[in-house]
């Protein structure tokens, strides 16, 4: 067996994993204020996703802990030379975490208004952080055998702040079709409307990404070598008109499990066109940081893949079983319940 | 100052703030699933309130704990880049299955806990608590047998410059992986008892409540009790195993400069670092750092002197660090012993200056696990993994300290304001108590 190429994809599996479930979670959290126009309203678009997600955020932990076990030189290479995008995507998670969790334990609208102010951060930040940290690995980095040594305002070029508002965009459309699917009433519709309304500029930021991917990254390339690769980014066109079709009808679960598979369609597609580069290098390719030779030594590999093989389907087992347990709408007879503790 | 001593500062910093919380949530998570499933069981609603009163305090905490996670993972990337290439194959794979077989239990099962009062049985609500407490306690233990194998690496040969890994078993049943975890989860028990015991003994003065914080007394001495002694005699092993794989640590830990013989242990010390010797030395007890250290009163205990003085450890932190935790464990047993005797006499009531005091000593516990992560983080010292890479070699290439200036600051800052709004909570809801009697149950009408 191929150990590095399963690694790989099952560092892509992680990763879409984290983005299709936090996504929508960052997505409502970004939106708490615009769609929840009461305390009602907002703590009925909190409590939709309250119970889920501490499960969807571990996805990142678990994507940063296969790193460092499956390819030690690329987690150490990527998380040291994007160390202030890294350092800020902590720092949102920790103000957003603390904020969702402590809000309801004040009465005093000052201090929702403060923990609103920092979920709206601490959503956002890490939405676009994570589409310009992605944007710079499809891109490659002027690197050296260290690793990326240059100024913060470098990573901030063009194409990868571009793939900051995809992400944005994409995980605001994810979390209005999930508010729209988890609430009732007026914000229910609200949350819809959001999220028709954001298709047209969704679709334009996937198809400004495929063409910056064509003049700034080497993604495409392999699609022209291997064109069974083309499925999926066919099939991750074909789940973004799947929302659009799905919303007309107003069939919000139809529309989010379509949203939800655009995004994993989308980190399929881009991982499809990453390999064998874990972080390409722009300057000597001497430099890049590939699955050969960032990998763990088989026998690690081994180990962890029967580690994955046990305790990722029961993750999924009991996580489904979580999701399962909040199914439904929230009913207004149920906002305040996290309040109870 | 440069990169390197910034990043220690700065995870030194980050992970002693996360270390605040970690110890509560260990032994606070048991408490609570234990105070549910007597409610489950005798159906008697005060296990309820209480389930509910310290659940609440119990949150708070846990929240802190979390979010501050995740920085110590990010760093080893971030600011330990030579660190993570050259040990990955070895020290990433118990960090990937603290995230997949610990980390995601209790988050997952923290979010039922919270929110499925409604929609989850009153036997299904409690077991949630007692995956959390597993899943922390599990989360623990491949942490600390990762710290473990950075104290005293194991299942490894050197290849492609670098650590690899050859045998997982020795990994996951090395000896000092396991004594380091079970020494530091009674610690976190230690941690919850003294919190709850201190807690209760303020509303026990103030008259407020007694059934209820009479009963969390109770069982909190019983757990302070029987932790304490867990902590002190797991630290007597674990002790003994440093002195043989870590024997410059042990050296620091007492102060010892000179290679002997039948030590003695003398009970005040005042090294003196610059001198390589004690200003003072008294009340010694024959024989007894050779018998701790080597089961053996004739023991050779090496000293300080026998390593090239690049290989020493910081001496006067190590050896205070030492000395502190090992008196207040001791305190910590004498202290829950009274706690229960009292309680189980009902005699509470007639010893308040007893109880006042407890309300002070709910820092100290806090302050021993801080002691002791100096013991093992500055004694491990100057290596960052003992006798095979020094601290000084780990720290990545490619970053500036600018950069590592900055993040210090702000994670100073963030941190603060962490800390200042986490006791503003705790107190705040510590102060209001537990919900008044008569309020209704919430999940007694549930069919799920």
């Amino acid at each position: 067996m191929d150990y590095p190429l399963v690694w790989f994809a099952l560092l892509g599996v992680l990763w879409a994993a984290y983005f299709a479930t936090d996504g929508f979670d960052l997505g409502a959290g970004m939106l708490l204020s615009t769609l929840g126009k009461t305390e009602k309203e907002k703590q009925a678009i909190l409590e939709s996703f309250g119970p889920l997600w501490n499960g969807n955020e571990v996805w990142l932990v678990t994507a940063g802990g296969a790193t460092f076990a499956a390819f030690p030189a690329a987690y150490a290479v990527i998380f040291s030379s994007f160390y202030i995008p890294l350092l800020l995507v902590l720092f949102a998670l920790i103000v957003r975490g603390v904020a969702l969790e402590f809000r309801e334990k004040l009465e005093s609208p000052a201090w929702q208004a403060a923990c609103d102010a920092g979920i709206l951060f601490g959503s956002a930040l890490p939405a676009f952080l994570f589409g310009v940290f992605f944007g710079n690995i499809f891109r490659g980095l002027p690197m050296d055998e260290r690793g990326f040594s240059g100024p913060f305002m470098e990573l901030l070029n063009p194409y990868a702040l571009l793939v900051g508002v995809l992400f944005c965009v994409l995980f605001l459309v994810h979390g209005a079709l999930w508010i729209a699917l988890k609430t009732e009433g007026a914000l229910s519709a609200r949350a819809g409307d959001f999220a028709r309304r954001f298709w047209i500029p969704l679709m334009a930021a996937v198809i400004l990404f495929v063409v910056g991917s064509g003049y700034n990254s080497r993604l495409p390339v392999a699609f022209f070598q291997n064109g069974v690769l083309l499925i999926f980014p066919v099939l991750t066109l074909a789940a973004l008109f799947a929302i659009k079709v799905h919303l007309q009808r107003s069939s919000y679960l139809k529309a989010f499990a379509a949203s939800g598979l655009s995004i994993l369609l989308l980190m399929a597609s881009c991982f499809a066109g990453l390999y064998p580069d874990l972080l390409p290098s722009r300057t000597d390719p001497a430099f890049s940081v590939t699955v050969s030779n960032a990998a763990s030594g088989v026998y690690t590999l081994k180990v962890m893949t029967i580690v994955a093989a046990i305790f990722v389907p029961l993750i999924i087992f009991y996580q489904s079983w979580a999701y399962r347990v909040f199914r439904g709408r929230i009913s207004p007879e149920e906002i305040g319940e996290s309040s109870y503790l | 100052m440069d990169v390197l001593s910034l990043s220690r500062l700065q995870f030194a910093m980050t992970a002693g703030f996360h270390f605040l919380f970690v110890p509560l949530t260990l032994g606070l998570t048991v408490l609570v699933a234990f105070m549910e499933s007597r409610y489950v069981s005798t159906g008697n609603p005060l296990y309820l309130r209480m389930t509910r009163f310290w659940g609440k305090l119990f949150l708070i905490n846990f929240a802190i704990g979390l979010v501050t996670g995740l920085t110590l993972e990010f760093q080893f990337g971030m600011n330990w880049a030579a660190y993570s290439r050259f040990v990955g194959d070895i020290f990433g794979s118990p960090l990937a299955i603290e995230a997949t077989a610990a980390f995601f239990l209790e988050s997952v099962f923290i979010g039922l806990w919270i929110f499925g009062w409604k929609r989850l049985s009153p036997r299904m609500h409690a077991f949630s608590m007692w995956m959390v407490a597993l899943g922390t306690n599990l989360s623990a233990l491949w942490i600390l047998l990762a710290n473990g194998w950075m104290q005293h690496p194991v299942g490894y040969v050197l290849r492609n410059s670098r650590a690899e890994m050859v045998d997982f078993t020795a990994l996951v049943t090395s000896s000092y992986g396991w004594l380091k975890f079970l020494h530091t989860i009674s610690a976190g028990y230690v941690t919850a008892a003294f919190f709850v015991l201190g807690i209760s003994a303020w509303h026990i003065l103030k008259g407020r409540e007694l059934p209820l914080f009479k009963a969390s007394f109770r069982m909190a001495a019983v757990f302070g009790l029987v932790s304490s002694l867990g902590v002190v005699g797991i630290g007597d092993f674990h002790g003994a195993e440093v002195g043989h794989v870590q024997p410059a640590k042990l050296a620091a830990m007492e102060a010892l400069w000179d290679t002997q013989s039948s030590v003695p242990l003398y009970l005040f010390i005042i090294p003196d670092d610059k001198n390589e010797r004690n200003r003072v030395e008294a009340i010694g007890i024959p024989y007894l750092v050779s018998l701790l250290a080597y089961r053996d009163i004739h023991a050779e205990v090496k000293g300080l002197k026998e390593f090239p003085k690049e290989d020493r450890p910081p001496v006067s932190e190590v050896f205070y660090g030492f000395r502190f935790m090992v008196y207040l464990g001791g305190l910590f047993i004498l202290l829950s012993a009274a706690a229960l005797y009292l309680s189980v006499r009902n005699r509470l009531e007639t010893f308040p200056g007893f109880l006042r005091l407890l309300v002070f000593c709910i820092p100290l516990p806090y302050l021993a696990s801080q002691a002791g992560w100096i013991v093992a983080e500055v004694g491990r010292q100057p290596w960052i993994v003992y006798g095979l890479m020094r601290t000084r070699d780990a720290v990545s290439p490619n970053i500036a300290g600018s950069q590592v200036m900055f993040s210090l600051i702000g994670f100073g800052l963030l941190y603060s304001l962490l800390l200042i709004v986490g006791l503003y909570l705790m107190i705040y809801h510590i102060r209001k108590g537990p919900d008044p009697a008569g309020t209704p149950a919430p999940n007694t009408t549930s069919s799920t």
